[in-house]
Order: C-alpha cells, then sequence, then structure tokens
C-alpha cells in the first residue's frame, strides 16, 4: 500500500487529534497534556522532516476528498508547503514548552492548549493546501481558533480586542471567499498550478480578474497585516505572550503573507500578474508598510506593542520580495518567511520573560535589565541585531536577497525602502539594546520573581536562546543544503521560475 | 432482507408511527417519555428505510386504498421530500433525547402528544403529492406548533402564543383561500394534474397571491415575520428547536413545491419580489438580531434572517436551476440542524444561570464548556464559514449569483454572512469574559449538553459530506436535471 497520501494528513493530525483529546481532559491532568502536546509536535516534526527528503528527492505527497461534484478538498507537499510547514511545526514544539513554563499555575490551560494545538493545525493545513478553496477553509479555521486565545484572559479589554480582531480577520475572509468564488466562476478551477491557471481566460475578463486580485489581497493582507488592514495586530497584544509569539511569528500574520505568495505565484503566475499591472501597486502598499510600521514601531513605549509595529514592517518584506517579480528577490520574500520568524518569535519570547520574571512592561523600564537577566537580553540582541539586518544572523541574508533583486529587477527604489527601513529598525532597537546592556539598572524592578540562582524559568529560558541560536544559524550556514536560503531557492528553481 | 427494505411501506409507517405513538402517549401519560422516545427513534428508521428505497428503486408513488388521483389521496416522495424527512428525523432525535431531561414530569405529559403530533403532520407535509391534503397538514402542524409555544404557561407565552395562533390561522386561511380558486378553476387538487391543466389566468394569478402571502406569512418571510421572535423565544427551549428548525422550514416547503412544479412558469417577477423580502429579512433580522439583549429572542431573531437567504434562491432557482436550489436545500438541512443546536445551547444556559441576559453570561466557556462549544459549532454554519453545511450553502448560491451577474444578491450574502458573525461573536465574547455580577449555577444534565453538541457538530459535517448528500437530494429531479444548471 501507499502510504504518500496519508503523510500531509498525519503531519494535520498530529496537533488536530492531541487538541481534540485535550479539550476533553480536566484541568488538573497537567502532564497528559504536556504528553500529548510534546508527543504530537515530535511526530509532526518527524514527518514533516521524512517528506523534507522525500520532496527534496522528487517525491509527491498530496491527499484528496471530494467536497463538492466537482470541488476537492486537497492537502499536497511541494517545497513551498513543507517551508511554512517546518517553520509552524519546529516553532510549535518550541512555543509550547514555552507556553508550559509561562503559564504554570494560572487558569483554564486546559483551554488554551487546545485552541492552541488547533491554531497550529489551521497553520499547517494552510501551507499543505493544495487549492484556493482548500486554503480558505484553513484561513477561516485559523481566524477562528485564534480568537479564544486572544480573549483568553477574560477581562473587558481582551474581549474588545477579540472584537477588533475579529472585525478585520471576518471582513477580510468574505473578501477572500467573493474573490474566491468569483475566480471560480470564471476559471472552473482553483487548484494551486505552477505560474498559475489563467491561461484559459478570456481577454475581455482581465478587468474582472484585476478586481478579483486586489480581492484576493485584501483578504489576505489583513492577516498578513499591510497597512491599512493591520489595526488588529497592536491591539491583539493583550494575549498572553506565547500566544503573541505564535500570532506574530508563525500563525496569522504569516498565513497571510504565505497567502499572497501563493496568489501571486500558483493561482495568477507572477507573470500574467505582472502582465496585468497588479504588482506594482502591490510593491507600492508592500513598501509603505514597512517604512509605516517602522515609523509607528519608533514611538512606542510598550515593548510588545514596539515589536507589534515591527511585525508589521517585517512581514511586508514577504510581500515586497514578491511583489518585486524576480527571481532572487522572491527567494529574499520567501526566506524571510523562515527569519522572520524564528528571530520575532525570540523577541516575543523575551518580551514575555522581562514580564514574567521582572514586571517589566515597557521599553523605559528596561534600563540595565542586561544585567539582572543576561541570557534572555542575550537572545534579544541576537533578534534585534537580525531584524535591523546586521550580519551575520538571518535578518541579513534576507535584505541581501531582497536588495540584489530589487537591482536585478531594475527597481532600484526597493534598495531606498530597505535602507530606510533599516536605519529606522536601528533606530528603534538599538536604545533598548544600550538602555538594558549599559544603563545602571534602577533599585528595584516593577514585579521581580525569585527563580533562585536562574535568572528565569528553564522553560522560559530556554525557548528564546534556542530560536535565537537557530536564527544565528540559519544566517551563518545558509549555504549549506537543506538551510532555508538553499530551500527557497529550490522553491524558485521548481515552483516559481520553471526552466 | 434487502428486498425487504425496498418492499415495506416506509412512508405509511413515517405518517402512522408518530400518530399513534402519540394518541397512546395521551392515553398513558405515565409511559409518555419512554413511547415518545421510541416512537421517534422508529419514525427516524423509517426515514432510513424510505432513503434507501429511494435510493435503489427512485421515486415513490403510493395511492393508499388503491384511490388514485384525482379522487383519493397520493403520497409521493423524492429527493427534495426525502431531505426534509431526514432533518426532521435528526432534528426530532436531538430534541426528543433532549426533551427527556429538560421536562418536568407535568409538562413532559403534555409535550410528548403534541410532539408526536407534530412530527405526523410534518412527516405527512413533506409525503404529500396535492395541494389540498397539503393544506390539512398545514393546518395541523400549525395547531400543534401553537400548543406547544404554549406549554411553558404564565403571560408572556401565552400572549406570544396567541399572536402566532391568529398568524397561523390567517396564513392556513389564505393559502386555503387559493387552494379553492385553483380548484374551482381547473377540477383538481393534484399537483402534478394541476401542472399539466393550469393555464394563465387571473384566477391562477390570484391563488398564486394567496397562497404564497399565506405560506410567507407562514414562514416569516420578512415584514411578515412579526408573530416568530416572541413566540419562538418564550416557548421551552425543545420547543423553540422544534419551531425555528422545523416549522417554519414545512410552510417553505410547500411554497417551494407549488413553486417549482405549479407557479414557476406563471409567475414572472414574483421570483424577483420574493428575494426583495429575503434581501431585507436578511439584513432586519440579522441587525436586530445584533440589538437584542436576551440570548434566546437573539437566536430567533437569527432564524429571521436565516429565512430570508432560502428566499434569495428564487430568483437564482427560476434562472439557473438546480446549483442555486441545491444551495438552497443545503441551507434549509444545515439550518436546521444549527439553529436546533443553538436554541438547546441556549435553553442550557437559560437553566444553568437562571437567566438569557448575554451581558451577564460570565464564562460560561469555562463553566460549561460544551454548551459554549455547540453554540459556537451552530455559528460557524450560521455564519456560512468553511467547513459546514452553511457554507457549502452559501457556495453554492454565491455560485449562482456570480454567474448570472447578480451582485445585488451576491453582497446581501456575504453581509448578512459578517453580521451573523457580529452576533454570534456578541455571545461569545461574554461567554469568555467575567461579568461584573456573578450568579450561583444550576447543574445542567450532560444529556443536554451533549444533544446540543451533536446538533450542532452533524451541522458542521455536513460540509464534508455535500456530495452524497446532493446526490440524495438530486433523486427525481425535484429541481430539475442538472445538465440545465451547468
Amino acid at each position: 500500500m501507499n502510504w504518500d497520501p496519508w503523510i500531509p494528513v498525519l503531519v494535520v493530525a498530529s496537533s488536530l487529534l492531541p487538541g481534540l483529546i485535550i479539550f476533553g481532559l480536566a484541568e488538573q491532568r497537567v502532564r497528559l497534556r504536556t504528553v500529548l502536546n510534546l508527543a504530537g509536535s515530535v511526530v509532526k516534526l518527524a514527518l514533516v522532516a521524512w517528506m523534507l527528503w522525500g520532496v527534496y528527492n522528487g517525491h509527491h505527497y498530496e491527499a484528496r476528498i471530494t467536497l463538492l461534484p466537482d470541488l476537492e478538498l486537497v492537502l499536497r507537499a511541494g517545497p513551498l508547503a513543507l517551508l511554512f510547514v517546518a517553520l509552524s511545526s519546529l516553532l510549535w514544539m518550541v512555543t509550547t514548552v514555552y507556553a508550559i513554563g509561562y503559564l504554570e499555575g494560572s487558569p483554564h490551560r486546559g483551554r488554551f492548549f487546545g485552541f492552541f494545538s488547533l491554531c497550529v493545525t489551521a497553520t499547517v493545513g494552510v501551507a499543505l493546501a493544495g487549492n484556493l478553496i482548500t486554503f480558505l477553509l484553513f484561513y477561516e479555521l485559523l481566524t477562528l481558533a485564534t480568537y479564544p486565545l486572544i480573549v483568553h484572559r477574560g477581562t473587558e479589554v481582551a474581549r474588545r480586542a477579540g472584537h477588533t480582531y475579529l472585525a478585520y480577520t471576518i471582513f477580510g475572509g468574505v473578501l477572500l471567499l467573493l474573490g474566491t468564488v468569483w475566480l471560480y466562476s470564471l476559471t472552473g478551477t482553483l487548484e494551486f498550478t505552477p505560474r498559475g491557471f489563467m491561461a484559459g481566460v478570456d481577454a475581455a475578463q482581465r478587468p474582472a480578474l484585476v478586481i478579483i486580485f486586489a480581492l484576493l489581497i485584501a483578504g489576505l493582507g489583513v492577516k498578513a497585516a499591510l497597512v491599512p488592514l493591520h489595526g488588529w495586530l497592536p491591539q491583539a497584544m493583550v494575549a498572553p505572550a506565547p500566544v503573541s509569539a505564535l500570532l506574530h511569528a508563525v500563525a496569522v500574520v504569516k498565513a497571510g503573507a504565505f497567502g499572497i505568495v501563493r496568489v501571486v505565484y500558483d493561482v495568477f503566475g507572477v507573470e500574467f500578474a505582472a502582465g496585468l499591472g497588479v504588482m506594482a501597486p502591490l510593491a507600492v502598499v508592500a513598501a509603505f508598510t514597512v517604512i509605516y510600521g517602522s515609523l509607528r514601531a519608533l514611538y512606542q513605549d510598550d515593548l510588545k506593542r514596539r515589536l507589534a509595529f515591527s511585525t508589521v514592517s517585517q512581514v511586508s518584506y514577504i510581500t515586497l520580495g514578491v511583489a518585486i517579480a524576480g527571481p532572487i528577490a522572491t527567494i529574499g520574500g520567501v526566506v524571510h518567511l523562515v527569519h522572520q520568524g524564528l528571530m520575532k518569535i525570540t523577541l516575543f519570547f523575551c518580551a514575555g520573560n522581562l514580564a514574567e520574571t521582572l514586571g517589566i512592561h515597557k521599553v523605559s523600564e528596561m534600563n540595565g535589565v542586561g544585567r539582572r537577566m543576561p541570557w534572555t537580553m542575550a537572545a534579544f540582541t541576537v533578534g534585534a541585531f537580525g531584524m535591523i539586518g546586521a550580519p551575520p544572523v538571518a535578518g541579513f541574508i534576507s535584505k541581501w536577497y531582497l536588495g540584489q533583486g530589487a537591482l536585478q529587477a531594475g527597481q532600484d527604489w526597493v534598495v531606498l525602502v530597505l535602507a530606510g527601513s533599516s536605519l529606522l529598525n536601528a533606530a528603534y532597537f538599538l536604545p533598548i539594546l544600550h538602555a538594558a546592556w549599559f544603563r545602571a539598572p534602577p533599585e528595584r524592578w516593577p514585579e521581580e520573581r525569585d527563580f533562585g540562582r536562574k535568572e528565569t524559568a528553564w522553560a522560559l529560558l530556554l525557548p528564546p536562546l534556542l530560536t535565537a541560536a537557530i536564527a544565528l544559524g540559519v544566517g551563518l550556514l545558509a549555504s549549506l543544503p537543506f538551510s532555508p536560503l538553499a530551500w527557497a531557492e529550490l522553491i524558485a528553481a521548481r515552483e516559481f521560475y520553471l526552466p | 432482507m434487502a428486498a425487504l427494505v425496498e418492499s415495506l411501506p416506509w412512508a405509511a409507517l413515517l405518517i402512522l408511527l408518530p400518530l399513534g405513538g402519540g394518541l397512546i402517549c395521551f392515553l398513558l401519560p405515565g409511559m409518555a417519555r419512554l413511547l415518545g422516545l421510541l416512537t421517534v427513534f422508529a419514525a427516524a428508521l423509517s426515514v432510513v428505510g424510505l432513503g434507501w428505497q429511494l435510493h435503489t428503486v427512485g421515486v415513490y408513488r403510493h395511492l393508499p386504498g388503491g384511490w388514485g388521483a384525482p379522487l383519493g389521496i397520493e403520497w409521493h416522495a423524492d429527493g427534495l421530500s426525502l431531505l426534509m424527512l431526514a432533518a426532521t428525523a435528526l432534528v426530532g432525535i436531538a430534541v426528543s433525547v433532549y426533551a427527556t431531561a429538560y421536562f418536568e414530569r407535568q409538562q413532559a405529559v403534555r409535550f410528548w402528544p403534541l410532539w408526536l403530533l407534530l412530527l405526523a403532520a410534518l412527516n405527512a407535509l413533506f409525503l404529500s403529492a396535492d395541494i389540498f391534503n397539503l393544506y390539512v397538514t398545514l393546518e395541523m402542524m400549525g395547531l400543534a406548533s401553537v400548543a406547544l409555544a404554549a406549554l411553558a404557561g404564565g403571560g408572556d407565552a401565552l400572549g406570544s402564543a396567541m399572536r402566532y395562533l391568529l398568524a397561523t390561522l390567517l396564513g392556513s386561511l389564505l393559502y386555503l383561500l387559493g387552494v379553492a380558486l385553483l380548484y374551482h378553476g381547473f377540477g383538481s387538487v393534484d399537483i402534478a394534474t394541476l401542472a399539466a391543466r393550469l393555464t394563465p389566468s387571473p384566477a391562477v394569478w390570484a391563488a398564486l397571491g394567496l397562497i404564497t402571502a399565506g405560506l410567507a406569512l407562514k414562514t416569516a418571510l420578512f415584514p411578515l415575520h412579526f408573530w416568530l421572535p416572541p413566540a419562538h423565544a418564550a416557548a421551552p427551549a425543545p420547543v423553540s428547536a422544534l419551531l425555528s428548525a422545523l416549522v417554519v422550514k414545512a410552510s417553505f416547503y410547500i411554497l417551494l413545491r407549488l413553486w417549482l412544479e405549479l407557479f414557476g412558469d406563471h409567475a414572472a417577477g414574483v421570483d424577483a419580489l420574493l428575494a426583495v423580502l429575503g434581501a431585507l429579512a436578511v439584513l432586519w433580522g440579522s441587525v436586530q438580531a445584533l440589538r437584542q439583549s436576551r440570548l434566546k429572542l437573539l437566536v430567533a431573531y437569527s432564524t429571521v434572517a436565516q429565512i430570508g437567504y432560502l428566499f434569495l434562491a428564487f430568483p437564482l432557482g427560476m434562472a439557473a436551476g438546480v446549483v442555486a436550489w441545491n444551495g438552497m436545500a443545503f441551507l434549509v438541512l444545515s439550518h436546521a440542524l444549527a439553529k436546533a443546536a443553538m436554541f438547546l445551547s441556549a435553553g442550557n444556559l437559560l437553566r444553568f444561570g437562571g437567566h438569557d441576559r448575554i451581558a451577564d453570561l460570565d464564562r460560561v466557556a469555562q463553566r460549561l464548556p460544551l454548551t459554549t462549544a455547540a453554540f459556537a459549532v451552530a455559528g460557524v454554519s450560521i455564519m456560512g464559514l468553511p467547513p459546514s453545511g452553511g457554507f457549502i450553502g452559501k457556495w453554492l448560491l454565491l455560485q449562482a449569483a456570480l454567474a448570472q451577474g447578480r451582485w445585488d444578491l451576491a453582497a446581501i450574502m456575504l453581509l448578512g454572512g459578517l453580521l451573523a458573525a457580529a452576533y454570534v461573536f456578541k455571545v461569545l465574547g461574554h461567554a469568555f469574559t467575567q461579568a461584573p455580577v456573578a450568579h450561583a449555577p444550576r447543574a445542567v444534565p450532560a444529556g443536554m449538553e451533549w444533544t446540543a453538541l451533536l446538533l450542532a457538530l452533524a451541522a458542521l459535517l455536513l460540509g464534508f459530506f455535500a456530495a452524497p448528500v446532493l446526490s440524495l437530494i438530486g433523486i427525481g429531479d425535484a429541481f430539475g436535471s442538472p445538465a440545465v444548471g451547468s
């Protein structure tokens, strides 16, 4: 029997089943819950590793079930899908460890981990979706599964933030649905195809296609936090730190950015989209978001909000790389999907550690914190330098490829955007680093908890150290096979720019 | 064995079992609960049998006593009837199990005979093939429903039940006038015979107007919905579920049937009017739902909105056929399941907290997780998010609307989805949030929580079984042949 079709299904099930079982467990079954979570993430990582090797060697993994007479749900593991799946699976495992430490002793943990697993399931489904309807299904599931995490604390503020989040994302979902149905009525298919499936469309439909493109991008842009659709993201900061880490580094914003990659390359095809004249506006919106997010980040004193606006800015690098519409820029954009995830999750873990250990929530409270929590701040420093784009951290690779790609595609203005953004990144990260390492600490911290000789709990300290090390590693070792960069090159060669 | 299944008179059982069961329940109140449950399960099995029969043999026709049209009564079942019967059976089972835990003995002895009478009326209605028989079943259903709605007693329930009674009687009266006109003009009440004889004439138009108006009133189509929210909100939870999920759908079914087989060719323009009213219903019902501060009223207004969607299908179906009608059929089924689940979970919340004020739900997500999950999952289908039956229905309707360039209808459907999300999450937001005032909760039996959840999950899973369900609905081509649609 051929097991290949089952592997993508199992990858989705490996977080869905633990999640469903966890919902059924009593609150105090902490150990069983932990075992389920970790077992699920280990199984998922193993399956993903297996598929990475298989896809590298030219295998296909595809599962289909009939949804409607002429429409199927498809899970397919291609190179691009696996990039995102691998990122999600790895960060799920790390974040689970972190969340176990972070939430120790707090109420409603069963519910939290249940929805957490559902989020990862939805993210992996978004990654593996083989056509637009499957993508839509998991994209909406992601909206629904993150809502309980945002309102987790049960306060009035959390409820409001949840409503803002839904107002944006449900509206985005409606736009996406409209674009999808419309596209289906024109093309009769929704199957992601290398170089798009627009070949058979009548030339008279080109204006309609432009509107459909705008609808799809707007629907995805909500989650990808493209300005002016980004308003939910800073507000969602009310959620617990592991959720912020997950929302910002992996699940939600990446699902949007990943969807944009899919729509440009596998629905429209980059040449066709360029021919429609929709790539230049997309590039402008992305570039504007890059600068705008950084500018807003400058003025935030709340650490998590500053990181949130930084996310707004950084995620748009992905869109920018795609919109430049050249092979090298695309590699830069796609690889940033992974790099930004690693760096941003590190930063959010560190922010969570500061809040949980010392009660620090604001940038202005961070004076001298490097002496009290050197390891946490070391990880933070790696992440911050990565965001600025300093070599050898991963962010440098992304920016290098983006800049090279822009020059190659003859879009020199993008280099200015990148340079400006890097300056701004430096302007909002370096003061933090300076304050943390070189200023004198205050006499007492806002709300210090005692962890004995350690600076904080192991479960809180190890995840950011690990992700920071990986962010450094993928930058240093970018030229080795199976590095994110090498994989992004493989994607570009196999899926985007066929010889 | 297979031959036996194919030859048993399942349709007759569907009517006679609940009718007899109801009588016995009335005579032996001590056994009402047990007998009632058994009857409902047996009737549900009969639906399975009938489905098998339809699947293997094809459209079912039966002439009780051997008297056929134009003199006798005729029973007729195709895919569309099966859909309605199946929805009735599924909701019926869940509500019955729920009711065993919900009702005190005193109310139970009144509930079971009435509910079984209602079940018999519904089943008979879905099997009828002539317009007079439809009238009889419609009236039976209306009376049973009104009595059920008044079951809770008290001023609120009696007042709204009285309003409901007047509305339902007026509706049936209008319908009966239409039937009389048709019988007078064409000498038959059999739908197939009438379809062959009908010629455009003022009598037909008058009958069309009367029948459509009467049935629209009973279906609570905007602006004739005034009776529905108070009646559905004041009834006991299992009754609300039956009324919202099944009873309004039954009068809609008659309207649909008559349009498909009789009026379709004679009613240019009226379908557009129905769609306009449907669109207004979607908007008005949703906005009203959003404005409610009581959970049961919110759910009831949501029914007004969801009924509107069904009417949007009329112009689309008249023009494009199968795709739009299939979407509508899916909405009928998934709304029946989801709305029943919502009312049952609202009943649970009411019992748990002793009130249904939305703002004071006070962390029920944690304290009553199964019920909250039931409400949320049902909400997914009501909003039309994937993967759910509601999504499939909306997808098909949208597809038909875009294929015909009906942007206005597409916009209404999408806007309705947004509004539905707003009112569903209004409830869920408070379900996660701590209320300023705490209430001492009352225990809710597990059976009541699970039936709500299972119904909601059924509405969700329906999304994954669209292809087989659509092929069952297609038996007998009630919506015309698929070739027309594509």
